[in-house]
Order: structure tokens, then sequence, then C-alpha cells
């Protein structure tokens, strides 16, 4: 009886992630076919005759290149950006005793229950005035800061015994030093966790480039691929080495570091 | 100790943004294509390149679907290119914000660009308030592509002339029970309804562009032929996502009739075997009673106010409003030219199924000058869906679009009252 | 002791981006929606007026507004039993201590959850593809004939359903995963020597023990789910027959393609509230539950 349940339990485990995986499987294999080789009867699981061709297109003709790289500075600058920002703010909250904390907090918190959209439109009205729209820090600068950082550090930061802190000021460290050369060493992990986090975040990001970036000199991967998408829908395997492009980098990046990722997510999800 | 932080930061944003605008090429001039107009003109820019080796066009390629907002976008973000293709039914809205450089005098000065040598109707589809805001690219407008060996199986030598004419071929050529159907009607496009109520004598929106006119007797007509052809199952409900590949049901015969427009002649010549070339032919649109009008459509050139480089975009569009380069553009995407010499040389001339093209643009009404209208042809053509699911009786259905219609011009009419500003909307 | 101005710089960088960025679009999104800010006003600031709740009234008398309102309900109302539902089932079979191989597994399943939704929307639409995908070919092993997947109106909203479920249901799994971790194993232990069966033992242990967990992974599933967007934008746009329209895609539309600011922000702000009600709603649900 056991040794059914064995074999039904680690069954359907196989089964699952067959689904799980076959799509992305499916997508590299056809990003290697040649041209309108994939619409064929039967469909070919794997290419007849591999080729880089797609890829060829795709970076020379496409301008894929340009997106990969527009991608890869919007997100690294919001990672970078964000992870100072919310740093700064969640140690506050945690360790700083000020008047309106709890207040301020709570305003915070109740952000989280806002969808984002309500604030698209005016945001882009804004922009246009200060003139960021169509400019890479119409994406940068909204996402410096989010509620979800900061609680998520705050969560992190409370669990800092105050005497350390308490020690260096006493020694007469001002609280930059103390935050940077006490505090922060000690904040790594969530760091890495809120780095990973933003960064997938921000690199698979759609409707709000979509408004804000209007030329294809700015254009995000996402942007480029739905743009793509739209105008060479028939051509399945070039579409495919574009998709390919866009998911490797996070694929990879959550593979090195899912650990990190796993545990924010189960922090972050305990909000409320 | 914080204010260097806060100055390092500081630092950074700055860089950031600065990095981040645009460098101002003063020889660079940006053009904005859409959809397939993009791939092709990389091929006529050399030439035009090489005339002038001071000027370097960038290009910018959008999905059609997704350029109408990217182009609002881009103006109010004050991102807008120098020049752009804008199709004669955006006009209205980009006239209405004041974005595009009036041309007339530039036209009047040229030795390239001869209003006279245009078809009538096209050219005036620039024209807002006696001045002149594009020059016309391409053409667009629909008419009957026909099977004419299935149309000789059932009877009928040549292609209908009047709507009588018409339903008694689509009626001998549907066989609903086979799947067979006298003509593809794709409940999600417009265009096919909005050419049938063009060719009648009542204008679609009444007033000075106040209310819509759908209730008309001349609109109610081509609505009920319109709706007819679905009851009657001669065309399936059904749309063009669901149709899949038209072309090659049009090649096996599941339909007789496809209501297209002139990039199809290129579409059916890729993808028909040769054998079949002779099966197809292009028919100017029937009317109510002999032949009929149809929509006055196409892309226009024209240069944003706010551009930098307006006399390096005006060169661009005479060299492409030259004859020899308008025939290029045909040969290669098949779009066809607004001007008249540009049809007599080569290809054009000579090409059997492009001829019905070139009677028909001579017989072309433009659609409502008001920015509200590709809006309105969409809730038109919603209801009309309807109608033509039976949900909705003609008269039920016409009521329903004016009121759409009045809803969505009920701002309008507050401007045009209150004039405060010159809209666009008359020509 | 107390900092006041040390704790002000440190907060000052986020506030500014959160108040000036976030908060104070939200509010000028309010005042917004009770403007007719479209193209006119575009064109010129004096063509803007006040038109009190008149978008909100026209809204609600717009079928469009309610067909969209009513296919997202529908992606949230199949959308999120079917994803909890295969997430919990997920985590039960990585959570059994006869799962072999498990941190494969789960990295396995998890995986489509860090995928860009843009870019596997793409991959899915092939896969959805009438004639040539392989959904359909699958289908046909079992004799079901091809469906048009993204082509029949009846159809293509199930088929963002299955891709979102297979996007988005290792997420929930990797928290209900946690949360059965957290389950002590003498409670099991006991029921067991009870004789409980393994039905008995999900009813009466792990669904009650789990209680809090589900609750709050299926409010905050709800509210990711009301936002559909990017699916439609790519499988569909918002076709066919408008049939996966969601209401941030009509607010796409209605603001940035006829620039309708108005009335595209009173969507938004309908949406908010509609999505307010339904997590309140949920959050007395789960307390009743949780007396009774």
């Amino acid at each position: 009886m056991p040794r059914m349940a064995k074999v039904i339990i680690n069954g359907l485990l196989i089964g699952g992630t067959i689904v799980a995986l076959f799509p992305l499987l499916w997508m590299l294999s056809v990003s290697f076919m040649q041209p309108s080789a994939a619409s064929a009867l039967p469909p070919p699981l794997l290419p007849a005759h591999a080729t880089f061709y797609n890829y060829e297109l795709l970076f020379l003709r496409a301008g894929v290149g340009s997106y990969l790289l527009n991608s890869l500075f919007v997100s690294t600058a919001i990672t970078v950006l964000s992870l100072a920002i919310n740093l700064m703010a969640g140690y506050a909250f945690a360790k700083l005793r000020f008047a309106g904390r709890q207040q301020l907090f709570k305003t915070v918190i109740g952000m989280l229950v806002i969808p984002a959209q309500v604030a698209m439109l005016p945001l882009f009205l804004m922009l246009k005035y200060i003139g960021l729209v169509n400019n890479y820090g119409g994406v940068i600068v909204p996402a410096m800061s989010t509620a979800f950082g900061i609680f998520l550090v705050r969560q992190y930061a409370r669990g800092i015994p105050d005497e350390l802190m308490e020690a260096a000021r006493i020694d007469g460290a001002g609280e930059f030093r103390i935050f940077v050369q006490i505090v922060l060493p000690l904040l790594k992990p969530i760091m890495v966790t809120l780095a990973i986090f933003t960064f997938l975040t921000a690199w698979n990001d759609f409707m709000w480039p979509l408004i804000v970036l209007t030329g294809q000199g700015h254009y995000t991967l996402p942007l480029g691929l739905a743009s793509l998408a739209r105008e060479h829908a028939t051509d399945t395997e070039l579409m495919m080495a574009g998709s390919v492009v866009t998911v490797l980098p996070v694929l990879v990046l959550f593979l090195a570091l899912q650990r990190y990722y796993l545990e924010g997510l189960l922090i972050g999800s305990v909000k409320g | 100790m914080m204010s260097l932080w806060a100055l390092a930061m500081a630092c950074v944003m700055a860089s950031l943004l600065m990095g981040c605008t645009h460098r101002v090429d003063p020889n660079t001039l940006t053009f904005w294509t859409f959809g397939r107009e993009g791939e092709a003109i990389t091929q006529l820019l050399p030439q035009f390149e090489r005339e002038n080796p001071n000027i370097h066009v960038v290009l910018q390629q959008l999905p059609l679907s997704a350029a109408h907002q990217k182009l609002l976008t881009a103006f109010a973000g004050d991102s807008i290119p120098d020049m752009t293709q804008l199709g004669n039914t955006w006009m209205p809205e980009f006239v209405t914000l004041n974005a595009l450089e009036p041309l007339q005098t530039r036209v009047a000065q040229s030795a390239v660009v001869k209003p006279s040598d245009y078809f009538t109707s096209i050219w005036n589809t620039n024209v807002y308030d006696g001045r002149l805001y594009g020059v016309p690219w391409y053409v667009d407008t629909r008419l009957l592509f026909y099977r004419n060996d299935l149309l000789k199986q059932a009877g009928f030598d040549t292609p209908p002339h009047d709507w009588a004419q018409w339903r008694r071929m689509l009626a001998a050529t549907s066989h609903p029970d086979r799947g067979v159907y006298g003509i593809l009607l794709p409940t999600n496009e417009y265009e096919q309804l909005m050419s049938l109520a063009l060719q009648q004598p009542d204008p679609l929106l009444r007033d000075g562009g106040r209310y819509g006119n759908f209730e008309s007797q001349g609109f109610k007509r081509a609505l009920a032929f319109y709706v007819d052809t679905f009851r009657l199952h001669e065309a399936p409900d059904i749309t063009n996502v669901e149709a899949g590949n038209p072309w090659s049901e049009f090649g096996s015969g599941v339909y007789d009739f496809y209501f297209s427009g002139p990039w199809n002649i290129g579409e059916f010549r890729k993808r028909l075997p040769a054998s079949e070339q002779d099966d197809w032919n292009t028919a100017p649109l029937p009317g109510p009673d002999g032949p009929g009008a149809s929509v006055a459509g196409g892309s226009s050139l024209v240069v944003f106010r706010n551009s930098t480089h307006k006399d390096a975009a005006w060169k661009l569009i005479e060299y492409l409003s030259r004859p020899a380069v308008q025939e290029q553009l045909y040969a290669l995407l098949g779009d066809m030219p607004p001007r008249r010499s540009s049809w007599e040389g080569g290809n054009l001339h000579d090409d059997p199924k492009a001829s019905a093209f070139r009677e028909q643009l001579e017989d072309v009404k433009p659609t409502p000058p008001v920015p509200e209208w590709e809006r309105i042809a969409n809730e038109m053509q919603l209801v009309a869906a309807e109608a033509a699911a039976g949900e909705l009786t003609v008269d039920q259905a016409a009521v329903e679009m004016d009121r759409r219609t009045d809803r969505i011009l009920e701002k309008r009419r507050w401007i045009l009252d209150h004039n405060q500003v010159a809209i666009g909307g008359r020509r | 002791m107390i900092r006041h101005g040390a704790a002000w710089l440190f907060l000052a960088p986020a506030m500014v981006i959160l108040g000036v960025f976030f908060l104070l679009p939200v509010i000028a999104a309010l005042f917004l929606s009770l403007t007719d800010y479209d193209l006119y006003a575009l064109a010129d600031i004096h063509n803007l007026r006040f038109i009190a709740l008149n978008n909100y009234i026209e809204l609600l008398h717009r079928p469009l507004f309610w067909s969209a309102l009513g296919h997202t309900l529908y992606f949230v109302a199949v959308g999120v039993p079917l994803s909890m539902l295969v997430s919990l089932g997920a985590a039960l079979l990585l959570n059994s201590p006869l799962a072999r191989c498990k941190p494969f597994f789960r990295t396995a399943l998890f995986a489509p959850v860090v995928t860009t939704v843009v870019a596997v929307a793409v991959v899915w639409r092939y896969l959805f593809n009438t004639k040539y995908g392989l959904i359909n070919v699958a289908l046909s092993w079992v004799g079901i004939h091809p469906v048009d997947w993204l082509g029949d109106p009846h159809w293509a909203m199930p088929a963002i359903i299955l891709f979102a479920v297979w996007k988005n249901f290792g997420y929930n799994m990797i928290i209900f995963l946690a949360g059965l971790q957290a389950i002590p194993v003498e409670l099991y232990e006991a029921a067991r020597i009870d004789g409980a069966s393994f039905w008995q033992q999900f009813r009466h242990i792990t669904l009650p023990m789990l209680g809090p967990t589900l609750l709050m992974v299926g409010i905050l599933t709800v509210s990711g789910y009301f936002q559909l967007f990017a699916e439609p934008y790519v499988m569909t746009e918002g076709g066919p027959l408008e049939s996966t329209t969601s209401v941030l895609y009509m607010m796409y539309d209605e603001g940035f393609k006829w620039w309708n600011m108005g009335s595209a922000s009173a969507i938004a702000f309908l949406l908010f509230i509609i999505m307010f009600v339904v997590t309140v709603l949920m959050l007395r649900l789960g307390r009743r539950g949780e007396e009774a």
C-alpha cells in the first residue's frame, strides 16, 4: 500500500513537472528550428536542423540587443536605487523612534492595498509635465521605493538587538555610520532577497513601461517582444527565440539564488 | 555624513536622467511607420540618403494595433517624431490637437507634389478649414475580390454592378450546409459596412458632426443589406480571428467574394498556387442602383509642428511622392499610389487585378472628419454584429448606434457651441 | 536618545518617492475621475469640465464596462479556486514523506512563476494554435476535436485561465508548503493511531490548521487576478469579440488609446472599490469560518 502511494505521489509530481516545464523546453527547442519548421503536421518537438538563424535575426535585424541592454539598465538601476531607499526607510521604521512612527507606517501598509493602476493615469500626466515620459527615468523614478520593500526590510530589521546600536552611539558614532557599518551587514540576507525580488519585478514589468516608454529606443524586452509578436505573429521560431532571450536571464538568476527568493516570498506573504 | 549621502544620491539621479535624454542630432530625421510599411521603406531610403547625404533618417516601426496609442502618448509626452505616416481617419484628432504642420505653402512651391494629379477625394481628406495637413502616400479602399471561375459555374459572366445582382450571385453561390458561403464579412471589421453606408446619399453624421445619422433611410438600407447577408447564410457569422486563413479558404472556394483592400492582391498572388491565379479577379463595389462608391482610406505623410527638421522632412515627403518611388512601393507591398501619374508606369498600368482599384479610386468618399470617428465606427460595428447575430432588428440597431454616437459626440457639441478653440472637423 | 532628525533623513527619500509618485497620483486620480479629461482637454486645458459623478454613472450604463467586469469576475471566480486547488495539491504532494527529489520538483514547479508574463504568453499563444498547437495535438490523441482556443469567444477566457494557473500556481504552492510544514507531526501520528483515513486527516487536521494561510493566500490571489491585463494584451488583444477584455484592459484602451483619462480613472477607481469590497467580504467570511 505505501509502495502504491509512493508510485502515485511521485508519478503525479513527475506529471506536474512535465506540465510546468514543457512550455519552456518547447520554447527553447523551437527557437533553434528553421523558419516555419514548427508549423508542420505533426508539429515537431525537436529541430531537424538546429540553427542560430532566429537569434541572428533578432539581434541583427530586430534590434533585440538594445532591448536587452535597456532591460538590464532599467532593472539594475531600479534594484540599486530602491534597495538603498527601502533599506533606509525600513530600518528607520524598525529601529529609530520618532513622533508619528505608527501612523506613518500604517499609511505605508495601507498603500499595499491600492492597486498600482489607480495611480497610472495621473502619474503619466505628471511625468509628462516633468519631462520624464519616454525616458528611462519615467520607469525608474516611480519604482525607487515600494511599500512592499519597506515592509519587508522593517520586518527583518526588527530582529536586530538594540544594544548593538546603543553601544555604537555611546562610542559617539553618527547615525549614518551606524547604519552602514553595523546595520547593513546584519541586513545582508534580506538585501539579497529584496534585490532579487525587485530585479525580477522590474524585468518582468509590462503595463507601466508600455505606457511611459513611447519610443522604440527605450523599449525593454517585454515591450519589444510584445511589439514583435504583433508584427511577426506568424514567425513562430523567431518569437520563441525572443521569448528565450527575455526569460533566460531571470530564470538563471532565480536558479542561482532561489533560496533567498523563496525565503523572501514567505516573509512577504505574511503581510496584512 | 548624511548630506554627503544625499549628495551622492542626487548625483546618481542626475547622471541617470541626463544619460537618458535624447541627444538631438541636427541632421537626424525621425520617422515613424506602422505595420508593413516599416519593412518596405528600409528599401526606399538608401536612394534618398544618397541624394541627401546630410540627412540621416531614423525609422521606428510600430505594430499597427499599437500605433494609435503610441502616437497619442508620444504627443502628450512631447516625444513625437519629426514625421510619421498617418491614417486619414486619425488625422482629425491630430488636427484637433494642433499637432500637425500645415503644408499648403510648401505644396504651392513644390515641383513634385501636384494636387491636381491626386485622386480628388483622397487629397481632400488632408484638408481642414482650407489648410493642408498631409500629403497622401498610399491609398486604401475596399472592393470585391471574386472567383470568376465559380461565378461562371453559377451562370454569371461578369461581377455584380448593383446590389440586386450581387444578392443573386451570393444566393447562387452559398451552400451553408456544406460550409460554403458567398462572402466573408468578418463581424469585427467595420470597413465593409462603412463602405456600403458611404454609398448612400445620407451622411453618416449630421449637423456638422454633432449627432449620429444612423437612423437615416440610407444607412438603414445599407445595414439591412449587410444584415440580410448573414440572415440568408450568405456569410458566416464569424470574426476575422475565427476566419483564420481567409486566403486559402478563398482559394479552395469556401468564399466566392472577399470584401477587402489592395494589399490582398499581393497576398493572393503569394499564397495561392500559380494554377489558381487566373481564377480570381477584382471588381469595383456594386452600389444600391449601379456602380457604387467606396471608402477613401489610406495613409498620408505628415510633419509635426514641433519638429526641428521640417525642411528635411519635406524633402523626404517629396522623394516619397515621386511617381517612380510610389511605383516601387507598390511593387514591394502592393500599396497603391494616390497620384494618377504613378498609375501610368510599368507594373500598375498593365496589372489587370489593379485596374478595378484604379476605377474605384475615382469614386471614393471620405469618412466623417471628426476625431471621434474611429470610436463611433467601432461602436457601429459592435451593434451591427449584434444585428447580424439576430439579436437586434435593423431599426433597433440604428437607434442604438445613434444613441451611442450621440453620447460620444457630447463633448464635441459642447465645444462647437462654446466655440472656444478652432477644432478639426470642417473640411 | 530620540533622534528625530536622523530618522527623518532616513525616511525622506522613500516618503518623497511614495508620496509624490504614488499617493499624490492616487488622490489626483480621484479628481481626474470627476472631470472629462479627453483629447480636447489635451489640446487645450480650457476644454476640461468638472462633471461630478457623470463618468461613473455613464460607465454603469455602458455594456462594455459590465462585460469587462463580467470577464474579470469570470477570470477571478474560475481562476483563483483552480489555481489554489492546484497549488494545494502540489504542496501536499511535495510535503508527503513519500516524495523523492523534493528540491528538484519544487524548483521545477516553481519555475513558471519567475518567467516574464509577456514572453510565456507568446509561447502559449502558439501552444494554443488551432492547427499546429501542441495542446490540440495532445487533445486529438484522446479523440477530442481541435478547439479554436484563442479565436472562439467561448474558449478564449478558459485558455487564458489555463495559462494563468500554469504561470502562477507555484507561488502559492510555496506558501502552502511552508504552512503544511508548520503543522505538528504529532497530530497526524495521533490521528493515524485512531485509524483516521488520509481523507479524514486532511479534512480534520490539514484544512483547519491551514485555515489562516488559505484565507490570506485567497485574498492575495484574488486581488492579483483582478488585475488581469498583460495576458489578454499579448494573447488576444482583448478579443475575440471583446471576450477577454478585462476591466484593466478597458481602462488602458479608454485612457491611452482613446485618451479619455477622466472615464479611465473612474474605471480604475471602480475596480479598486470592487477589489476592496471583495477583500473585506472574504475577511468577514474567513472570520466567521474561524469562529464556527
